[in-house]
C-alpha cells in the first residue's frame, strides 16, 4: 500500500460548554492513501463528523484541536489560516449531507464552480466556464452546459448532490471528505451518487473518506473501515473481514441489530452511549457490553492488532472464540 | 442511566437563565425598577406638587441649584418633581396602551393565521393600509376622527384626556402585535405536534389555547415591550404638536416636557431640555434592552436544549 | 387471513398550489395520491414503501383524515371516515393514531412528557385517573415513571419517539399508522423500537400501516407490503413474495438499490441503475408513470395505463412487461 496521504494521529477535540469540557474526539488515529475508499461509521455522538470537521479546521474556535493531521506531508494542526483556506478544496474537500447548504441559492451553478476553479487557480473566466461544463458532465448531470446556467433551486436533491461533488473534486484535491453524503437521499439516488464517487476516485485517484451510519454503504462502497464509538475508533480493517468476523463487541452489537432475512428478533444494543462531558476512564462501550468485566472499565484500551483486524477490546480473543453469534 | 441526572429545567427556567445572562438586560431591569418604586412613591419622593412653584418669584428658569435640583421652568414649576408626575402619567399611557394592542392584536392575528383565508386576507390588507401611511399624518387624522365619533367618547374619554390617548396609541399597536403573532402561528400552524393534537381529535380552540399561546409567549413578551416604547414615544409625539393629555390643569408627561422645552433650547435653558430627553431616552434603552434580551431567552429553537 | 380493519379504495389527493411561471401565477395540481387501494387485516402488518414523491406521507394522512381525500374512501371497522361528521370522527379518533417521523417536532416543547401523553384522555374526555394510565403507558414502552415530568429536550431521539408511542398508544387504538417511526434513529436504537412495536402487536392484538423507506426494516416488520411510486402502488403482495420475486421493475430497482451490510454480497450482486430522478408530481408522465426510468419502456407504455394485475406468485403488480 503506498504511503498515506492523510494521516491522523492522536487527535483530540474537546468543546467549551456552560456545563463544561465536552470531550468529542478522545485519541483517534486514520489514515488514507492515494485510491483508496475508506468508511468510517458510528451512530451519533460517536464523533466521526468531528474527526473530521477537526481535520479541516472547521470547528469553531472555541473546540480545542490537539493532535496531528498531516495531509501530504503537511501538518495542519496549529497551521496558518491563510495556509488552511488555501488547502481547503484544493488538497483536501469536503461533502456534507445537505447539499443546500454549500449552495448559494442565488448564484448559478456553473458560476459557483467556476468560483471554486478560480479562487486556488490561476484560470481564465472562459477555461473556467468549460471545466466547469466538463465537471458537470462528469458528475452525471444530463445537458450540462444548459444547466450549468441554472440556480440550485432549480436542481433536485440527488443533482444538489452531484453538483456540490463537482465543486469538491474541481481542483484535483488528494482527499475528499463525505459527511453523510447519501443519507438525505432516496435509495435509489444513494445508489447513483454512491456510483458517482466511485468514478470520480477511479478518474482522478483521489483518497475517499465516506462518513455514515449506514454500514450497507459501506459494505457496498469502501476497502477498509472505522468504527468509531464514544470519540474513539474501536475496530477497523479490511471491510470483509469486519464483516465476516468482527470482533469489537459493538460492531458486533451493531451489525446483529440490522434486520435480517428471516430475523424473528432484532437484538438491539441496550443502554445509552457514554455522558462525554465525563467521559469514562475504561472502555466506552463497559456499561452496554455483555462482555465487560471490572478490567475493562479500569484503562482506556488501545487499538491493537488482531488478525487482520485492529481492535480495542482486551477479551477479543475470547468473544470471537466463544461463538456469541453475529451474521 | 447514563445521564447526566439535573433536575428538570423546564423551558421557563431555561429562558430565565438565559435572559439573567444578558447583562444589559438585568441592569435595565434595575433601573427600570427603581424609577418605577421613585414613580409609584411619588407624593413622596417628588419635591413640589405638579403645579406648585418652588418660591415666590423670581423662580422662572432657574438652573439646577439646591431647592430645585433640576431647575425650574417658565412659571417656577420644579422640574424634578414635574418630571416624576410626567413619567408616571408616560408609563401609565405606555403601558395600558401596549396591554390593549397585545389584548387585540393577539386575538386578531391568532385568528388571522390559523383560520387562514379570507378573514386573514382582510386582516392583513388592513394593517398594510395603516402601515402605509406616514405614522404622524395617520396619527392625527386618526385623532380627529376618534374623537369625531360621539357615541365613542363614552369609552375613549375625551380628547385631550390620558384615556383617549391610550386608546389612540393602542389603535396603532394591535396592528404589530397582529403581524407578530399571526406569523408565530402560521409557522406553528404545520408543525408536527399540532398535528398530533388534531389527530388525537384535539378542537381548535383547545389547539389555540393549549399549543399555539403558550408556544407564542416569547414573541407576545417582547411584543408587549416594544410597545411600550412605542408608546411612550408615540405620547411623546403628539405632545409635541400639542395634542397631549390635558396640560395646565395639574397632568404632566414627558411629552408635555420635552414640548415645553421646544423653546428653551436656543435660550440656553439646556435643563428643560435635557432632564426630560435623558429620561426618554433612558427609559427606551432599558426597555429595548428587555426586549432584545426576552427575544434571546424565548427563542424557541433553543427549547430543544443544547 | 383475518378480518380487514381497514380499507382504502382508489384514494386520490390532488393538492393545488401556486407556482409563478415567469412574471404570471399559474395554478398548478400536484397529484399526490393517484388512485390507490389496500387493505389492512387485523392485527396485519401492511407496510408502505416507496421513495420521495410517492405519496405515502399524503396516504398516511388521509387515513388519519388530517387532509380530506380528493375522491375515493377510507373504511375503517367498516365505517366510511368521509362520510361521518366532526363529532363521530372525534370519538372514532381513539379507534386510530400516528405515530410520526420526527420525534424533536411531534412533541410540544412546552409541555410535559406526561401532559403530552395524557393529551389524547385529556381530549377525549376520558374520565378517571390519567396519572395511572400515563405510568402504565411509559413502563409499557420501557421509560421510567418519574419521566413524566420532564420535557422533551431533555430525554434522547430514541426516548422521545417512545414518548410518541406512548402517546398513540393511550387511547388503546386497533390500528396505528407509523409514519417512518424509525428513520430519525440510530441503528441500535432502531432496533429496540422495533421489536416494542412486534411485541405490541403480539400482545394487543394491533394493526399497523408502516410507512417507510428503508426496505430491510420493512421486510422485517410487515406482512404485506405496497410499492409506491410517483402516488400510485405498482405492486402489492405478501412480503416473502414482493422481495424475493419481485414482478415490478420499480421493485426490482428499488431492492436492487439497497445496500446490504455483506461485502461479498455486495459485490457479487447484479445491480441495477436507475437513470434520472423520479418526475414531478405536477407533470407525472402519461401512461405508465415509471415509463420515464424504466428499461423496458415502449409505445404501449406511454399510451396505455397498466392496471394492477394478479401475478402468478401471488401478489398484484401493474406492468405491460412484469419480470
Amino acid at each position: 500500500m503506498s504511503d498515506p496521504v492523510l494521516l491522523i494521529r492522536d487527535l483530540r477535540v474537546t468543546f467549551d460548554t456552560p456545563l463544561g469540557e465536552l470531550h468529542a474526539v478522545r485519541g483517534v488515529d486514520f489514515d488514507v492513501s492515494s485510491g483508496e475508499l475508506i468508511g468510517v461509521v458510528g451512530e451519533s455522538g460517536s464523533g466521526k463528523s468531528v474527526t473530521f470537521l477537526a481535520a479541516m479546521g472547521l470547528l469553531p474556535p472555541r473546540a480545542k484541536v490537539t493532535g496531528s493531521v498531516i495531509l501530504d506531508g503537511e501538518e495542519l494542526i496549529g497551521a496558518n489560516p491563510r495556509r488552511l483556506r488555501s488547502i481547503r478544496g484544493r488538497l483536501m474537500s469536503m461533502i456534507f449531507q445537505d447539499p443546500l447548504s454549500a449552495l448559494n441559492p442565488v448564484h448559478r451553478i456553473g458560476d459557483q464552480i467556476s468560483e471554486m476553479l478560480q479562487s486556488h487557480q490561476k484560470i481564465s473566466n472562459r477555461d473556467a466556464a468549460t471545466k466547469s461544463v466538463e465537471l458537470l458532465d462528469l458528475v452525471g448531470i444530463p445537458q450540462p452546459g444548459d444547466r450549468a446556467r441554472q440556480y440550485p433551486h432549480e436542481f433536485s436533491g440527488g443533482m444538489r448532490q452531484r453538483v456540490v461533488i463537482a465543486m469538491a473534486i474541481a481542483n484535483n484535491p488528494k482527499v475528499l471528505i463525505a459527511d453523510e453524503p447519501t443519507t438525505a437521499l432516496d435509495v435509489t439516488v444513494q445508489a447513483q451518487i454512491l456510483e458517482v464517487i466511485q468514478r470520480v476516485q477511479e478518474k482522478f485517484g483521489t483518497a475517499v473518506v465516506l462518513i455514515t451510519h449506514d454500514l450497507g454503504v459501506i459494505a457496498r462502497v469502501a476497502s477498509r473501515v472505522n468504527v468509531m464509538y464514544a470519540g474513539r475508533n474501536v475496530e477497523s480493517g479490511i471491510v470483509d473481514s469486519l464483516f465476516d468476523h468482527p470482533s469489537h463487541p459493538y460492531t458486533r452489537g451493531l451489525l446483529n441489530s440490522l434486520p435480517r432475512v428471516g430475523s424473528e428478533r432484532l437484538e438491539p444494543i441496550t443502554g445509552f452511549p457514554p455522558n462525554m462531558l465525563r467521559p469514562p476512564i475504561g472502555c466506552g462501550f463497559s456499561p452496554r457490553c455483555q462482555f465487560s468485566q471490572p478490567a475493562c472499565d479500569a484503562k482506556l484500551p488501545e487499538l491493537r492488532s488482531f488478525g487482520d483486524l485492529q481492535t480495542a477490546c482486551i477479551r477479543a480473543e475470547e468473544i470471537v472464540v466463544s461463538g456469541a453469534p453475529v451474521r | 442511566m447514563s445521564e447526566i441526572e439535573l433536575p428538570t429545567l423546564s423551558p421557563r427556567r431555561m429562558a430565565l437563565r438565559r435572559f439573567v445572562g444578558h447583562k444589559a438586560a438585568v441592569a435595565s431591569c434595575v433601573v427600570l425598577g427603581l424609577l418605577v418604586l421613585v414613580v409609584i412613591l411619588s407624593p413622596l419622593t417628588a419635591r413640589y406638587g405638579v403645579n406648585e412653584s418652588v418660591r415666590k418669584p423670581p423662580n422662572s428658569f432657574l438652573p439646577p441649584q439646591k431647592i430645585a435640583w433640576f431647575g425650574t421652568d417658565d412659571i417656577g414649576r420644579d422640574i424634578y418633581s414635574r418630571l416624576i408626575y410626567g413619567i408616571r402619567v408616560s408609563l401609565i399611557i405606555g403601558l395600558f396602551s401596549a396591554i390593549i394592542a397585545v389584548a387585540v392584536g393577539c386575538v386578531v392575528g391568532a385568528v388571522a393565521g390559523f383560520r387562514g383565508g379570507f378573514f386573514d386576507d382582510v386582516v392583513m390588507r388592513v394593517t398594510d393600509l395603516f402601515l402605509a401611511f406616514p405614522f404622524l399624518v395617520a396619527l392625527l387624522v386618526v385623532r380627529q376622527t376618534l374623537g369625531a365619533l360621539s357615541w365613542l367618547t363614552p369609552l375613549v374619554g375625551d380628547m385631550s384626556s390620558v384615556r383617549f390617548i391610550i386608546f389612540l396609541l393602542a389603535f396603532f399597536g394591535w396592528m404589530t402585535v397582529a403581524r407578530i403573532v399571526r406569523g408565530q402561528v402560521l409557522s406553528l400552524k404545520e408543525r408536527e405536534f399540532i398535528e398530533a393534537a388534531r389527530a388525537v381529535g384535539a378542537s381548535r380552540r383547545y389547539i389555540i389555547l393549549r399549543h399555539l399561546v403558550p408556544n407564542s409567549i416569547g414573541p407576545i413578551m417582547v411584543a408587549l415591550t416594544f410597545s411600550v416604547v412605542g408608546a411612550i414615544i408615540g405620547e411623546a409625539t403628539l405632545a409635541f404638536f400639542g395634542y397631549g393629555p390635558q396640560a395646565g390643569a395639574g397632568t404632566t408627561s414627558l411629552g408635555i416636557l420635552v414640548q415645553a422645552a421646544k423653546g428653551a433650547v436656543q435660550s440656553g435653558f439646556w435643563w428643560m431640555v435635557v432632564f426630560p430627553c435623558a429620561a426618554l431616552v433612558i427609559i427606551s434603552l432599558c426597555i429595548n434592552f428587555i426586549g432584545d434580551a426576552l427575544r434571546d431567552a424565548t427563542d424557541p429553537r433553543l427549547d430543544m436544549g443544547h | 387471513m383475518s378480518e380487514p380493519i381497514l380499507q382504502v379504495h382508489q384514494l386520490v389527493k390532488n393538492f393545488e398550489i401556486r407556482a409563478s411561471r415567469g412574471a404570471r401565477k399559474v395554478k398548478r395540481v400536484v397529484q399526490a395520491v393517484s388512485g390507490v387501494s389496500f387493505t389492512v387485516s387485523k392485527g396485519q402488518t401492511l407496510g408502505i414503501v416507496g421513495e420521495s414523491g410517492s405519496g405515502k406521507t399524503t396516504v398516511a394522512r388521509l387515513i388519519m383524515q388530517l387532509c380530506a381525500p380528493t375522491s375515493g374512501s377510507v373504511t375503517f371497522e367498516g365505517r366510511d371516515l368521509a362520510a361521518l361528521k366532526f363529532e363521530e370522527m372525534r370519538q372514532l379518533r381513539r379507534r386510530i393514531q400516528i405515530v410520526f417521523q420526527d420525534p424533536f417536532a411531534s412533541l410540544d416543547p412546552k409541555m410535559t412528557v406526561g401532559a403530552s401523553i395524557a393529551e389524547p384522555l385529556v381530549v377525549q374526555r376520558e374520565p378517571g385517573n390519567h396519572e395511572e394510565r400515563v405510568t402504565e403507558l411509559l413502563n409499557l414502552v420501557g421509560l421510567a415513571p418519574d419521566h413524566a415530568r420532564r420535557f422533551p429536550h431533555e430525554f434522547s431521539g430514541g426516548q422521545r419517539q417512545r414518548v410518541g408511542i406512548a402517546r398513540a398508544l393511550a387511547l388503546n387504538p386497533a390500528l396505528i399508522v407509523l409514519d417512518e417511526p424509525v428513520s430519525a434513529l440510530d441503528v441500535s436504537i432502531q432496533a429496540g423500537v422495533i421489536n416494542l412495536f412486534d411485541d405490541l402487536q403480539k400482545r394487543l392484538g394491533m394493526s399497523y400501516v408502516f410507512i417507510a423507506h428503508d426496505l430491510s426494516v420493512v421486510r422485517h416488520i410487515a406482512d404485506q407490503v405496497a410499492v409506491m411510486y410517483l402516488g400510485k402502488i405498482v405492486e402489492i403482495g405478501p412480503k416473502q413474495t414482493v422481495y424475493e420475486h419481485p414482478t415490478h421493475p420499480y421493485t426490482v430497482a428499488l431492492l436492487s438499490a439497497v445496500p446490504v451490510p455483506n461485502p461479498s454480497v455486495e459485490r457479487a450482486r447484479q445491480r441495477i441503475m436507475l437513470e434520472g430522478e423520479v418526475p414531478s408530481p405536477v407533470n407525472p408522465p402519461s401512461g405508465c408513470r415509471f415509463r420515464t426510468r424504466c428499461w423496458k419502456a415502449t409505445d404501449l407504455c406511454a399510451q396505455e395505463e397498466p392496471r394492477l394485475v394478479q401475478r402468478p406468485t401471488g401478489q398484484l403488480s401493474a406492468c405491460h412487461f412484469p419480470e
